[in-house]
């Protein structure tokens, strides 16, 4: 197999915004992508008309056909290179991936990434049922009943008969990010949260409780990718793109050819391969946690510990900021927010912050390198993305 | 408010797999090419991308890869039933597929449970494979 062209060092991400999150029902989803844009783009010092490249992912709750030129007309901009890229919460990791090739390649100088929707107050919960029911297959899953969570709890109950995953430390993973949120000013969730709380939620599908599943915000969040170069003279300490892989291994969880090993190993190794560092170069995590079960699979599937060890990872503590590895310091997607694609990017985007510095008590001291882990489907897209504050 | 359980919907793929289930059968697609029998039926084979395919019977036993206690159900059309069990099945011939674990006592079901195929009922003569501990 041919080694990609290196992008490591090309670009650099140089200004992240997110909307207003929670409940927003004053806001669009279009309207929620539109202020974080412009709050990137405010950040980052640049003009609008220095943006030449958009890409966005999907929405449920305005589900327009051709979404990115849709965004692109309600944001004004005419750009040279766009597109819609739909690999589920993957998405915005791959957006970067596709806006670094875009601009090694000069198909573009600046790209604009903007995802997310109204997801809380725009569908009502029977559409919202409706529409995420479509991840499972219709001809051979649907009509038995499952759901996202469940397709989850499947590989959870796997997770937990092969190496002896406890309850216990996935409710960990839920304690351990919403002590992260009550961190940041914008997090959707603002209450302390105990174990036992997450032990007594209601049963969704075993083993995962409500708490054991994400949020459903309203929300919208952007990046904005430049090349090195045009990086050095910006208004905000550029955030280098050191390595990033991906790899795609089906949609179907019946379809998945493990349940106990992912794509995650192989875009995780394309992406330290770029780079030339390993896990233990990693000074913060964010990776996608769209249900408990989902960040403990990734930590060991990065390197970050052995098979089996992640739950454990979690509930001594590891995780925490000031722990050896933080992991999802803004709160992730169960307690920050989740809104579609937007969900994976916010990991993006507190990757970015935490790397730039001076986040108060929310800061991991010294973070110089960052690793981001988005997922779409049940497991079945993976990108890994490694950043830095300096040239490596 | 009842829903009705969803009744399968065939296509050019898939319709001699539902056809089989009204005779309760359970046939999985086989390659002639590579031999390999694969689930989710389909034009070609997606281990050697062979297109010459043979419809088989399955003999009906599997075991429980892993599974789920549904406690609250998304599809409005399960939620009388809660709770029901989700499963994904090693059929013995190789491939896996998703069910319900069916019978009294499913929701004792472990992983490594042996079980084998049954028929229920979705309505105008509409069989759907499923599955009871054995």
């Amino acid at each position: 197999m041919t080694s990609p062209a290196s992008l490591k060092n090309k670009v650099a991400i140089v200004g992240v915004g997110e909307s207003d999150i929670g409940k927003v029902p004053h806001m669009t989803g279009l309207g929620l992508n539109a202020q974080a844009a412009k709050r990137a783009l405010d950040e980052s010092g640049l003009k609008l008309s220095d943006i030449d490249g958009v890409l966005t992912a999907y929405s449920f709750t305005e589900p327009y056909f051709m979404l990115g030129s849709v965004l692109c007309e309600y944001l004004g901009i005419k750009p040279r290179y766009s597109a819609s890229v739909v690999s589920g919460g993957a998405s915005p990791a791959v957006m970067l991936h596709h806006a670094a090739q875009a601009i090694a390649s000069g198909q573009a100088d600046t790209v604009l990434v903007c995802a997310g929707e109204n997801r809380a107050t725009g569908l009502t919960r029977d559409a919202a049922v409706t529409a995420l029911l479509a991840v499972g297959h219709p001809y051979f899953e649907q009509p038995y009943g499952g759901s996202i969570p469940g397709y989850y709890a499947m590989i959870a109950k796997r997770h937990m008969h092969v190496y002896g995953t406890t309850r216990e430390q996935l409710a960990q993973v839920a304690v351990n990010t919403r002590a992260h949120a009550l961190l940041h000013p914008n997090a959707h969730m603002k209450k302390p949260l105990s174990l036992q709380e997450v032990l007594d939620a209601k049963p969704i599908a075993d083993p995962l409780g409500m708490l054991d599943c994400c949020l459903i915000s309203d929300a919208g969040g952007a990046f904005i990718v430049t090349s090195a170069e045009r990086a050095r003279d910006l208004k905000c300490k550029p955030v280098y793109l050191q390595g990033i892989g991906e790899y795609h291994t089906h949609e179907h969880l019946m379809c998945a050819p493990s349940l106990t090993e992912f794509g995650a190993i192989e875009s995780g190794r394309a992406a330290y391969q770029m780079a030339g560092l390993g896990p233990q170069d990693v000074d913060v995590a964010e990776l996608y946690d769209c249900f408990t079960i989902v960040p403990v699979i990734e930590l060991e599937e990065l390197g970050f510990c052995k098979p089996g060890e992640g739950g454990a990872f979690f509930a001594d503590g590891h995780a925490r900021i000031g722990g050896k590895l933080p992991v999802n310091t803004h709160g992730g997607m169960l307690s920050h927010a989740h809104a579609g694609a937007a969900g994976g990017l916010f990991g993006i985007v507190e990757a970015v912050r935490q790397l730039r510095g001076g986040l108060g008590p929310r800061q991991v001291e010294g973070a110089e390198v960052a690793l981001v882990h988005n997922e779409g489907g049940i497991l079945s897209s993976h990108c890994t993305v490694i950043l830095a504050n300096a040239q490596g | 408010m009842q829903f009705p359980l969803p009744q399968p919907v065939s296509n050019a793929d898939s319709l001699p797999y539902w056809n089989a289930a009204r005779e309760r059968r359970l046939v999985i697609r086989q390659c002639k090419a590579c031999g390999q029998p694969h689930f989710m039926p389909r034009y070609l084979c997606p281990h050697c991308w062979s297109d010459e395919l043979e419809w088989v019977d399955a003999k009906g036993g599997g075991s429980v890869h892993s599974f789920t206690v549904v406690r609250r159900a998304s599809d409005p059309a399960f939620a009388a039933l809660v709770p029901y069990v989700v499963a994904l099945i090693d059929l013995d011939e190789g491939p896996r597929m998703m069910a319900n674990i069916l019978g009294a006592n499913a929701l004792d079901v472990k992983i490594g449970d042996r079980v084998s195929v049954s028929f229920e009922d979705r309505g105008d003569g509409a069989l759907l494979p499923q599955f009871q501990r054995a």
